[in-house]
């Protein structure tokens, strides 16, 4: 594509988003300067397709733009239907653009319609009583998921009522006669003489066609087109366009020239010459600057990405008959080029979901209060060297008890789980895959996409992402991104005699496994865990996941590397931890398409190409992490692995003096303390005063038979079951542990104390069947329903 | 009077191939290669050609002919294709050599499979004949392969 054409694209794209931002800023503050530049906009449009040929283009710019004319001299007013055909028009309009740098025409298409409406507008048709309100309705909702373009054409169709009568206004008038005109140095009449002329042919400009007639001083000339020339300059003056292909190649090189940097460190480190030391030192200093420097070129601001936003919010609130005000602090802040590419997709969807679902209906805010407006605010910011993107909205909030019932619903947690959360916990349930609250799911925000794809898309870049929710008042979404993708800091490892390179960002902390690595070291089944502060840890061994072949293990001592991926934790097994630094990340090329182990390569000082471990993929490919199960953001010591027949999580407990019982961890609420005193007697059964209720206490050593361990000691451990509303307390000697198991399941017989055995820490164990044991005690105690 | 054509010309094998002057950006000796595990088989590894990482295929797997000798090293024909570049494995580099359009000929029906799909044709130069490889096609690998 030659270059002409290729400016003409670049520049006429960027001018139809600024008039989409104009036209939203239009309706709500009509003001001459706006009006002055969408007029503008479109007039450049159309000056230049018609210069390159593109007559389908430069017909709907033409009307468009004598459309703008009337406004602008005040003959129409702006109101919806007019905004809303202008927006019509700026969709049209990009499609030809697309048509025209996809096959090089405007392609096969009709746009009599869209043209019909314009002129028609123009004439003021819009008063006509078919218009706005009625229309709307029907025609607002198709506007927002649907190609706009063909769902407006029609809408605009039930707009019309008098086909094109109006012929519309002759060539526009060139903003130079009418800036001489109104300072006076010259009359409207030579203006129009001066248009006749140019219209007959005149290859000439209008400001020389009314010096050279003695119309216009040149002087005032001049002094008018530089005026013209200066309010025409919104991008300002010190800046100038580069091709991106170059910025990026400027990246590349500059990486590289890290690289050598880097290998002429490391052998200056072994030189004595003071000469040569130097010489490197000042090498080191210019190239991190020079890599600050160009880093910087590839910086743009948000505002590229938010810029899209008004007219968004426009749409969906006018499809959702809400009242919305968009507001965006920090539009200035800079990011990378590629995490603005990225983030584009998840910011839209939160958007979008904060007018459709966030924002209540104008009469319900008004009830509850609030102004009638609902305000969606987008903060940017930099924090150290990460980017904060906010995104807050004073609708209706989350609701956590919603949110996590339907997580219950959905069998994504457990009862357990969810009894444990905060309501911060529960708000942020909305990240898991295959969630979606919305009570109808409309075809404008909730197409499935989800919180979830948004997460991982953050998350792919390096970023984090959090939500915040005051139900009744607001939701505060928050986005955490690093500030560069192409230099980041790693830690080295070395596997099988090979280093790899993982990014520091998804690395949590490192464990050493001395002489006591082989006990460390448990099985679940088959899969290794190793217990880290309480919790169990998935192990993933680097050698078996990329089959290098058993590893060279230095005396059995084991290194992990405990990582991050996707809300999951699990540790790396590695041969070795070297050192930690910045590496440039360079891609891998096609060949390596399905390998999700690596997200690219680096050279390393020594020359050596070294592979960079994907965390993400990894941790997928060993199965740490996978869609079906969902994630947990709750620490509950609850490892879900693969394995055949039932395994349940348990909690081992002791009675008497050496008896042991384990019980599913399911069936416990919470697991509590109460000093000795707290017991007191009613009707015959010992109970607690608990959370506002009597709970009655059961001590297991009666009930199983077995020495009474417990009087002595001045506090009671119980574990609490709940049903229902009705809590039970039952009290054991110890709470040991909690483990995963094979669990063998007895035949079902009521009155039983057991419900099936496992093996636990090598021993038979028995579990208890809680209910059983209840209504062993008291029967009907927990048939009744208990009156909440 | 023909059209000549030069081709960068190497050994697999004992055959001779050839493959386009223009597509080749160089022709260097063995360099130190970094394995990619898990990667089709038919990537040796990526290498480090003056701070640029570029693939390395063993262009014997590639052709399914016999795996190498252990002890003898080979040299890298690192050609360019679109964007990127890719170096081709090979036994020996033999000379770059100019030859006219009247002596090629399509390769015979006989020659089915993988290899017809790779070898554009033959040259018939004195004493031998120059096997022409397609070089997008011998860089493009079915992405089916890797895991």
């Amino acid at each position: 594509m030659d270059d002409v054409l290729k400016d003409f694209l670049v520049e006429s794209n960027e001018n139809l988003d600024r008039m989409d931002r104009h036209l939203v800023e239009l309706e709500k503050y009509p003001s001459k300067e706006t009006l002055d530049n969408i007029f503008r906009a479109v007039h450049t449009i159309k000056g230049t397709c018609g210069f390159l040929g593109y007559s389908k283009l430069e017909s709907v710019a033409h009307v468009a733009e004598s459309l703008m004319s009337r406004l602008r001299d005040g003959a129409l007013r702006v109101n919806q239907p007019i905004t809303d055909a202008l927006l019509a028009t700026v969709d049209v309009v990009r499609e030809m653009l697309a048509s025209i740098e996809a096959i090089g025409g405007e392609g096969e298409r009709d746009d009599s319609a869209l043209i019909e409406t314009l002129h028609a507008l123009q004439s003021g048709d819009t008063t006509s009583p078919r218009s706005p309100s009625p229309a709307a309705p029907a025609a607002t909702p198709s506007r927002s998921a649907m190609p706009l373009e063909r769902m407006s054409i029609k809408e605009l169709e039930t707009l019309l009522e008098v086909r094109a009568k109006g012929v519309g206004e002759p060539a526009a008038t060139p903003k130079l006669g009418e800036l001489l005109v109104q300072m006076g140095e010259t009359t409207a009449e030579q203006v129009n003489q001066a248009l006749a002329e140019q219209a007959k042919g005149d290859p000439r400009r209008i400001g020389e066609i009314l010096v050279q007639q003695g119309a216009v001083r040149p002087d005032a000339l001049l002094a008018m087109i530089q005026s013209q020339g200066e309010a025409k300059g919104v991008v300002s003056d010190s800046t100038v366009r580069v091709d991106v292909a170059i910025l990026d190649k400027l990246m590349n090189l500059v990486g590289e020239l890290v690289l050598s940097r880097n290998q002429i460190m490391q052998f200056a480190a072994s030189q004595e010459d003071s000469t040569f030391l130097a010489t490197s030192q000042h090498l080191n200093l210019v190239t991190a600057e020079l890599q600050e420097g160009v880093m910087k070129t590839r910086m743009q601001p948000i505002a590229n990405v938010w810029n899209k936003f008004p007219r968004v919010v426009r749409d969906l609130a006018a499809a959702c008959k809400k009242q919305v005000r968009l507001e965006m602090e920090g539009a200035e802040t800079e990011l990378d080029r590629t995490i603005i590419e990225a983030i584009k997709d998840p910011l839209t969807h939160v958007i979008r979901n904060s007018v459709d679902h966030g924002i209540e209906m104008p009469e319900a805010r008004t009830g509850a209060g609030k102004p009638a407006e609902g305000v969606v605010l987008m903060r940017a910011y930099h924090e150290g060297s990460q980017v904060n993107i906010e995104i807050i909205d004073d609708g209706g909030g989350v609701n956590p008890e919603k949110v996590r019932d339907k997580a219950l619903q959905k069998g994504l947690i457990t009862a357990a789980q969810s009894a444990r959360m905060s309501e911060r916990e529960m708000v942020n349930l909305i990240f898991l895959p295959g969630f979606s609250t919305a009570e109808k799911v409309t075809h404008v925000s909730g197409r499935g996409v989800g919180m979830d794809v948004v997460k991982t898309n953050i998350e792919k870049i390096g970023g984090s992402v959090d939500v915040n929710s005051k139900f009744g008042q607001g939701t505060t979404l928050k986005v955490k991104i690093p500030l560069t993708l192409a230099i980041i800091p790693a830690l080295m490892v070395t596997s099988s005699g090979k280093r790899y390179a993982i990014p520091q960002g998804s690395l949590l902390e490192l464990v050493r496994l001395g002489d006591k690595a082989g006990k460390a070291v448990e099985m679940v089944h088959d899969a290794p865990v190793y217990r880290l502060r309480g919790n169990l840890l998935p192990l993933v061994y680097l050698n078996r996941e990329l089959k290098l072949g058993e590893s060279t293990d230095s005396a059995g001592k084991v290194n992990l590397v405990v990582l991050q991926a996707d809300g999951r934790q699990f540790g790396l097994v590695v041969d070795a931890i070297n050192d930690s630094k910045d590496i440039v990340v360079k891609p891998l090329g096609k060949h390596f398409k399905g390998l999700s182990a690596f997200s690219g390569a680096t050279i390393l000082g020594d020359g050596t190409v070294a592979l960079i471990l994907d965390v993400v993929g990894l941790a997928q490919k060993a199965n740490v992490v996978s869609e079906a199960r969902g994630r947990t953001q709750v620490s509950a010591g609850n490892v879900s692995l693969d394995g055949a027949g039932q395994r349940q999580t348990l909690l081992i407990c002791r009675y008497g003096l050496d008896e042991w019982v384990a019980i599913d961890l399911s069936s416990v609420a919470r697991l509590e303390q109460f000093p000795l005193t707290a017991i007191e007697k009613s009707g015959g059964h010992a109970v607690v005063q608990y959370r506002g209720q009597i709970m009655p206490l059961i001590h297991l050593s009666n009930v199983l038979g077995g020495a009474h361990g417990e009087e002595t000691k001045s506090t009671l451990n119980v574990v609490v079951y709940r049903d229902r509303g009705k809590s039970v307390g039952l009290v054991v000697a110890q709470i040991a542990d909690i483990v995963e198991e094979r669990v063998e399941v007895k035949s079902e017989h009521h009155g039983g104390y057991f419900s099936g055995a496992a093996v636990v820490h090598g021993k038979v164990t028995d579990i208890l069947d809680v209910r059983g044991v209840i209504e062993s005690v008291d029967p009907s105690y927990l048939a009744q329903e208990q009156a909440a | 009077m023909a059209d000549v054509k030069q081709f960068c010309t190497f050994y697999l094998d004992k055959l001779l191939f050839g493959v386009e002057v223009g597509k080749v950006q160089e022709v260097i000796r063995y360099q130190e290669m970094t394995p990619v595990p898990l990667a089709p088989p038919v990537v040796s590894g990526l290498i480090n050609l003056r701070g640029q990482i570029v693939t390395a295929l063993d262009l014997r797997r590639r052709l399914e002919f016999k795996e190498r000798d252990s002890d003898t090293l080979p040299m890298n024909v690192v050609v360019r294709t679109g964007e990127e570049a890719v170096s081709l494995l090979v036994d020996e580099i033999g000379e770059v050599l100019d030859v006219e359009d009247d002596i090629f000929e399509a390769p015979p029906e006989t020659l089915q499979g993988l290899a017809r799909e790779l070898i554009r044709g033959v040259y018939k130069i004195k004493e031998r004949l120059l096997l022409v490889l397609d070089t997008e096609a011998v860089v493009t690998i079915d992405g089916g392969n890797a895991q």
